[in-house]
């Protein structure tokens, strides 16, 4: 439906280089990426804002590289929202109506039930400076909706936002994907990603590294940053080796010393492990288990965690491990203590690098 | 004494010095005119004649080349283009160069024999000695204001707001006329009351170009250099009053409508 094809734009110290993705009708596809990625100069090509130096924009096989802004009928919701400071918050959900010819009729009753699906029926009055930030994120959202666009752009939708808010207004952006409304959000933030989203891509220094549904992409990434941004702790640089040990099992040896065995086969030489925090278990004493994998440290952190307890285990290097407040208490956990850590081979996962 | 004491008496001092020295004439003139004369001057035909002349005068320029001039100062608070420092430049000539030089300027224009000139005459309008002229001779002067002011007034609308408009599928003229004209407004309001006010008070330009029909900062000098100080006095004193009341009431309107 929507389609970028080697989309690169050059500015001065940053650039977008080979954008390709392709988004389908219905879908909710998010692009992640640190500050400064380049995810918010992407929606700008996208909605006509900027010019890109070379490449094809294509909405349902049209070719709207180089349409004008308000004929494309892509809304850009934008990270400050933009809502027109001098007009009432009824007259900015209808300003993409009074362009065209829509009857009073036509427009309050548009109105009416925008209010009402965003849950800003008592707003309408009011004028944006009045407003909180889940307010104001809900007008913008009204207002960008009533314009029908064919596909919606959220720029860190939820970046300004409280707890609270956040998930309410998770929740009603999913509502509007499930309504049928393409929609392309991008955020620095794993969860949204993770929860929202049915497509991601992930982006950096303006090339897209990875795309693909959460699932995959979350599950096996590509690369150290990609792993980084899925929030994985145990995440360590290291070299491989393949059938060292008399199970033949190949080995991959961080900082040339501490050697974690590897279920997987490997035929690269550089890389990376990732050991998930969950999948680690914290003993007094060694366990008598399959799992190959046993460390002894020593207790170097403990923070608290909303339902239990992060340790940091030093083995050599530091393992993160997440235990429950039970547990904790009953390893009686304090700086210092010997503890043993265990995990699987096959809970090992490794990336090129 | 302190540091702070010392700097606040002096910063206090200088104050006082530089408000009495723009109150001090002005009262002066204001208590130097007795109540008869005052109202003498109220009942001189030819006085309020004038007054109503300058006001109307004024306000047409005002009007006319005002908002002729917003989209220049659009284009100046969003476009980049070459010499634009040069055409900020020009904006401001009108203030920097001696009135008088102005109004001989501007005679050059719209002399009779002039190309200005003919044209105005072939459709009934006069500038040499006429109230075109003196309307004319009032913007030229005055215009640097309102530019400046609604150049700073479009600067200060995020350019964002216009492109969220055009993303809701607003057209470039609506978006100018719905996001930036009426985000502008305040600033236009105060230029447009600013060039208003610079215009009641011109003569240099004016006397050039228009002697007669009189507006009143001409009849105050033609009655001082005919009869002096006591016969110009009430005349600049009933003036100046009716100047700072239009213009309180402008501000005020302006102030209360840029608020709604």
């Amino acid at each position: 439906m929507l389609e970028l094809n080697n989309i690169s734009v050059s500015f001065p110290g940053f650039s977008l280089k080979n954008i390709s993705l392709k988004v389908e009708k219905g879908d909710y596809f998010t692009v992640l990426g640190m500050s400064g990625a380049g995810k918010t100069l992407m929606l700008e090509i996208i909605a006509g804002l900027q010019r890109p130096d070379s490449g094809k924009i294509l909405l349902n096989n049209q070719d709207i590289t180089n349409k004008n802004i308000q004929g494309r009928r892509i809304g850009l919701v934008y990270q400050d929202l933009c809502l027109f400071p001098h007009l009432t918050v009824a007259d900015n959900i209808l300003y993409p109506l009074k362009n065209k010819k829509f009857s009073k009729q036509e427009k309050s009753k548009t109105l009416e039930k925008l209010a009402g699906h965003m849950e800003i029926s008592h707003l309408l009055e009011r004028y944006p400076k009045s407003l909180s930030g889940g307010e104001a994120q809900r007008v913008a959202l009204a207002r960008t909706l009533a314009s029908n666009p064919e596909v919606l752009l959220l720029d860190e939708p939820l970046s300004n936002l409280d707890v609270k808010l956040k998930s309410e207004l998770r929740q009603l952006l999913k509502k509007i994907n499930l309504s049928g409304k393409t929609i392309i959000h991008v955020t620095h933030d794993y969860t949204e990603a993770a929860t929202l989203s049915n497509k991601v891509a992930l982006i950096e220094n303006g090339v897209l590294i990875q795309t693909g549904c959460p699932d995959d992409v979350f599950r096996h990434p590509v690369n150290e940053f990609v792993a980084r941004f899925r929030g994985y702790k145990n995440l360590f640089k290291c070299t491989f080796e393949s059938g060292v040990n008399s199970q033949n099992h190949n080995i991959a040896r961080i900082n040339n010393e501490i050697a974690v065995l590897l279920n997987e086969k490997i035929d690269y030489h550089k890389g990376f492990i990732v050991v998930p925090e969950q999948d680690i278990i914290l003993s007094e004493a060694m366990l008598e288990t399959s799992a190959l994998n046993r460390f002894k440290g020593v207790v170097k952190e403990f923070y608290q965690m909303g339902f239990g307890m992060e340790v940091i285990i030093e083995t050599g290097v530091d393992f993160s491990v997440v235990i429950s407040q039970e547990s904790f208490q009953k390893m009686n956990i304090e700086k210092g203590k010997e503890l043993w850590i265990t995990f699987k081979a096959s809970a090992v996962k490794t990336l090129n690098g | 004494m302190t540091n702070k004491n010392s700097i606040k008496i002096v910063f206090l001092l200088l104050s006082g010095l530089i408000l009495l020295f723009i109150i001090a004439p002005l009262a002066g003139m204001f208590l130097h005119t007795s109540l008869p004369q005052y109202k003498e001057t109220l009942a001189d035909a030819e006085v309020m004649s004038s007054i109503r002349l300058t006001l109307w005068a004024s306000f047409l320029g005002t009007i006319i080349f005002g908002i002729a001039s917003i989209p220049l100062a659009y284009i100046l608070a969003r476009k980049k283009f070459p010499l634009k420092s040069v055409v900020n430049g020009i904006i401001d000539l009108p203030v920097v160069i001696p009135h008088s030089a102005a109004g001989i300027a501007i005679l050059g224009i719209v002399s009779r024999g002039s190309l200005v000139g003919q044209a105005g005459e072939s459709i009934g309008i006069n500038f040499v000695g006429g109230i075109a002229g003196i309307v004319v001779a009032m913007a030229f002067v005055s215009i640097p204001f309102l530019i400046n002011a609604a150049r700073d007034g479009f600067a200060a609308v995020p350019e964002k707001l216009e492109k969220a408009a055009l993303n809701l599928g607003a057209s470039p003229w609506r978006v100018f006329f719905t996001i930036s004209l009426p985000m502008a407004k305040k600033n236009i309001l105060s230029g447009l009351s600013m060039m208003w006010a610079r215009g009641l008070s011109e003569f240099g330009a004016v006397i050039i170009i228009a002697y007669h029909p009189m507006i009143t900062p001409v009849l105050i000098w033609e009655r001082f250099t005919s009869f002096g100080l006591a016969y110009a006095r009430p005349v600049a004193a009933v003036f100046v009053i009716v100047c700072l009341v239009v213009f309180i009431v402008m501000r005020v309107l302006s102030n209360s409508k840029s608020d709604a």
